[in-house]
């Protein structure tokens, strides 16, 4: 049996681990076109803003030897799903006569009998003229976070645009490196379809206290550069900007090239069935580039976030290893931080439209913005605020800001379905602070003597 | 109480151990960075396993840091349970 695997982020990694786990004769390749191979990616915004060195990114604990997998730095260009095959090319770093190193191409053939597509996301470009200039970044891989922080060492201001989380790790980063940054927005408030308008209010005024300047209802219509280098932006108005670095987060989107062409099936990303299979019932798809069923909304969402990833890399790997084992797509949730102010978003908080975004960010959730009708509990003012998301019989999400006491057991009686009804009503009344009420339930309900909650939610286990 | 001063108020806990939530870490590697012992949390989140290591000081750092909320203090039940 022959596995290969594209991709070497999380998805990847955990489909080898399950396969191992199950299968230790078969063969299995890697292909990556990442010359770095595994890393942390959510770990380049702590690379940016020097909290860890880069080599802190590279876990140690993946034994490769152990998995004996066949590494191969590439790129693979082609899908061949009628003669289970697959062609690429082969990079190799080569010395120069005169020393200096040059990469170079080889073509590669390679068959199959299980192949995942874990391929990922990548950053959808800004569309105005000036891009290509130097000093307009964005943060997809290793090599672009190094570029940031080398020219960042020679830039004196910095002009970012777009929303989410990226955004943000840009902004921090960018300061950390000591820029002046100015974070310009289209709309009057920050990641205005996932956050309310006073959660947006309270990073916003974290950004300002840390010397960020907002420009709000702004868009950059063109880039400005001077032999090749950026000198500013042009803003929709007339403006002019001054800076020397444009970094920019509007978005991901799958990499969808190779099933496309492949006339795998598609929409946002590519479409699997509950065992991960795509179309071609030999060929799998996991993490950022897969679309999967969602229970709960009856909808293939989307998710860009690690988590996730390295469950349905995992749930991949059994199934491409004969364990037929269905993967039930969870509640996503994400713990990160905010202009410094840890955060935790669970279920479905949001919706709509955000100015800032096309579709999807990073370490972001379709989900998220699937906001149903339902009531709203808030609780806490300044940076600790809880928001949660109350349905008849469950809590169907929550926004933790600040103090994290209740992040957890949140996440749990979300995932799990709790009933809360016997505290609903106090968790609606304007005489009572949600935070206690839910605090108190909490830790009646891990005292009591069931052993489990309610839904059983996903564990690894090593096989 | 924020979250830093939660582990930290922890670190009084004797008979304690760093307990992950696989499901949250993001690998980042800045538990292993920050452990003075020189101890792999990371490795330990990545398997969900807590942190069972006679080399831990029970010092807090590594679940200070954590920006995900992944580690935290389980105290160790010192009574067997039936
Ligand atoms: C800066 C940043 C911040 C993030 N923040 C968070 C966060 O706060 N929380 C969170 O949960 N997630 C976050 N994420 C997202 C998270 O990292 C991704 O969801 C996760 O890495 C997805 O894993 P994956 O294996 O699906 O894809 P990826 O990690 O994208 O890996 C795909 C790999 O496939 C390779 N590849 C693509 N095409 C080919 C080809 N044709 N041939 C060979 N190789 C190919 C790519 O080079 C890449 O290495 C963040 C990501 C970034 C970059
Ligand atoms: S600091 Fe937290 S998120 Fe990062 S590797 Fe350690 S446990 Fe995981
Ligand atoms: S509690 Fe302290 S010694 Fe123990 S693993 Fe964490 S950082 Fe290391």
């Amino acid at each position: 049996m022959r596995y290969v695997i594209v991709g070497s982020g999380v998805a990847g990694i955990a489909a080898i681990e399950a396969i191992r786990s199950l299968d230790d004769q078969g063969e299995i390749w890697l292909i990556h076109e990442d010359p770095h191979g595994f890393y942390s990616r959510p770990g380049l915004a702590y690379y940016l803003t020097d909290e860890i060195p880069e080599e802190q990114l590279f876990p140690a604990s993946i034994d490769w030897k152990q998995y004996r997998v066949q590494r191969l730095w590439g790129r693979v260009t082609r899908l061949y799903p009628e003669q289970s095959a697959i062609e690429g090319v082969h990079f190799r770093l080569a010395r120069s006569i005169f020393g200096s190193k040059k990469v170079q191409e080889e073509a590669f053939r390679l068959s199959y009998d299980r192949l995942l597509l874990a391929v990922g996301s990548q950053a959808i470009p800004l569309n105005i003229p000036g891009t290509e200039s130097q000093g307009v970044v964005k943060i997809d891989h290793l090599d672009d976070a190094r570029r940031i922080r080398l020219l960042a060492r020679r830039s004196r201001k910095a002009v970012v645009v777009g929303g989410g989380i990226t955004s943000l790790e840009l902004v921090e980063g960018l300061r950390a490196q000591g820029v002046e940054v100015h974070y310009l927005m289209r709309g009057e408030r920050y990641w205005s379809n996932v956050l309310d308008e006073t959660e947006s209010r309270i990073v916003e005024h974290r950004l300002e206290e840390e010397g960020v300047i907002l420009h709000h209802f702004t868009e950059v219509s063109e880039i400005l550069a001077q032999k090749g280098r950026v000198v500013g932006v042009r803003l929709k108005d007339g403006q002019v900007l001054r800076c020397d670095m444009v970094a920019y987060a509007i978005g991901v989107r799958p990499r969808l090239e190779l099933a496309r062409q492949a006339s795998l099936q598609t929409d946002r990303g590519i479409l699997v069935n509950e065992y991960l299979q795509t179309s071609v019932p030999d060929i799998f798809a996991a993490g950022d580039v897969a679309q999967v069923y969602d229970p709960r909304s009856g909808k293939a969402m989307l998710d860009s976030l690690w988590g996730p990833a390295r469950e349905q890399g995992y749930y991949a790997g059994l199934n491409m290893a004969g364990l037929k084992r269905p993967y039930l797509r969870g509640v996503p949730f994400n713990v990160t931080r905010l202009a410094g102010i840890t955060t935790t978003l669970i279920g479905r908080i949001g919706e709509g439209r955000d100015e800032d975004t096309l579709g999807i960010v990073r370490g972001d959730s379709e989900t998220w913005r699937d906001l149903p009708d339902a009531l709203m509990a808030q609780s806490g003012f300044d940076v600790n605020r809880i928001r949660l998301i109350i349905g008849e019989r469950t809590l169907l999400g929550a926004v933790v800001m600040g103090d994290q006491t209740l992040s957890f057991p949140l996440q749990r009686m979300i995932a799990e379905e709790v009933d809360i009804r016997p505290i609903r009503d106090r968790l609606l009344s304007a005489n009572e602070k949600p935070a206690e009420v839910l605090a108190e339930y909490w830790s009646k309900l891990t005292t009591s003597t069931a052993p489990s909650l309610g839904r059983p939610v996903f564990k690894f286990s090593r096989a | 109480m924020s979250f830093y001063e939660e582990a930290k108020r922890r670190t009084v806990l004797v008979a304690g151990q760093v307990v992950p939530d696989a499901a949250r870490c993001v690998q980042c590697g800045i538990c292993s960075f920050n452990c003075p012992m020189g101890i792999d949390v990371r490795a330990h989140a990545w398997r969900g396993e807590p942190v069972v290591n006679s080399r831990c000081l029970t010092c807090g750092e590594c679940v200070a840091r954590c920006p995900r909320g992944v580690l935290r203090f389980e105290r160790l039940s010192i009574f067997k349970e039936k």
